[in-house]
């Protein structure tokens, strides 16, 4: 059982995330990707006429609203369900005022880049990486170029 | 009906994440540290089993359920992917999410991650409010 409830290795979750590729193409017509659900969320919180910014195609990624909802609820069952301890995601530092402004902060960044990218790490680099597209390898290799920067400086100054 | 789906694909989805600790700021942390190879991994297997297997649905010309062509709808490559993109990557590695674990972690319980949502829903509000003065 602690297959199960402990971590899941990575030959195992690697090949499911795979998976859904070809599982949401064949099951619904649908191509994999998150970030397109920041702009319908958005859209649902604005007023009617601010909504006209956004262009949100609803035929191509109306679906991913209840796919996003889907996400916290399997993430709420395996967290109280499927783990024998309970699970630690986030550093304890960010369970502060200033945690909450860093996240802020880190969140608007994710929100426009992905949006100025047009994909995050589901559409370019798990769903256009499985097309072998070259416009979502640059993308994919400027998600890590900018983590990497982040993060070496972040940890060394 | 197919929104049922959608969130049942989204719950399997979202208990990969979150067992798999792709979600973790810590994980997050060490693969941009090079400590421990579990993220790259896991990025690469599951490239290499969703490129193998649109592979195989080109070649045996599979159809959808319903019989329809499948589509993939290629993004054609502008600027904005690479400044986008080390943008998103910084906020990556501060949050320690993509938009799929913002999501997760907030399921999960760590509720600061609220703060990453709002963050993002402004942060893509606000790129919509300047979109048309960036460089693409």
């Amino acid at each position: 059982m602690d297959s199960i409830f402990g971590l899941w290795h990575w030959y195992i979750a690697g090949p499911l995330i795979g998976l859904f590729v070809p599982a949401l193409l064949i099951c619904l017509n649908k191509r994999l990707g998150i970030s397109s659900s920041f702009e319908h969320i958005c859209m649902l919180l604005l007023p009617e006429d601010k909504r006209s910014i956004f262009r949100f195609n609803k035929e191509e990624n109306g679906w991913k609203i209840f796919f996003v909802a889907g996400i916290m609820l399997g993430a709420f069952f395996a967290a109280h369900f499927l783990s024998s301890t309970a699970p630690h995601f986030l550093p304890d530092k960010y369970y502060s005022a200033q945690g909450y402004v860093k996240l802020f902060i880190g969140g608007m960044l994710v929100g426009f880049g992905t949006r100025y990218a047009n994909g995050c790490t589901s559409g370019h680099t798990i769903f256009g990486l499985s097309l072998l597209q070259s416009s979502s390898l640059k993308a994919t290799l400027a998600f890590f170029a900018g983590g990497l920067i982040y993060t070496f400086f972040a940890y060394h100054f | 009906m197919k929104n049922i789906g959608c969130i049942l694909y989204g719950i399997a989805f979202g208990i990969v994440l979150t067992k798999s600790e792709v979600i973790s700021w810590f994980r997050i942390q060490n693969m941009f540290l090079f400590k421990e190879a579990h993220m790259y991994l896991i990025i690469g297997s599951a490239v290499a089993v969703g490129a193998l297997s649109v592979q195989l649905i080109k070649r045996f010309q599979v159809k959808t359920l319903r019989g329809e062509e499948i589509t993939y709808s290629g993004k054609p490559f502008n600027k904005g992917f690479v400044i986008g993109g080390l943008i998103f990557g910084l906020g990556w590695a501060i949050t320690g999410a993509c938009p799929g674990p913002i999501f997760a972690q907030i399921g999960a319980g760590e509720y600061p991650a609220l703060f990453t949502l709002a963050g993002a829903l402004t942060g893509a509000f606000v790129y919509h409010s300047v979109k048309t003065k960036l460089p693409h």
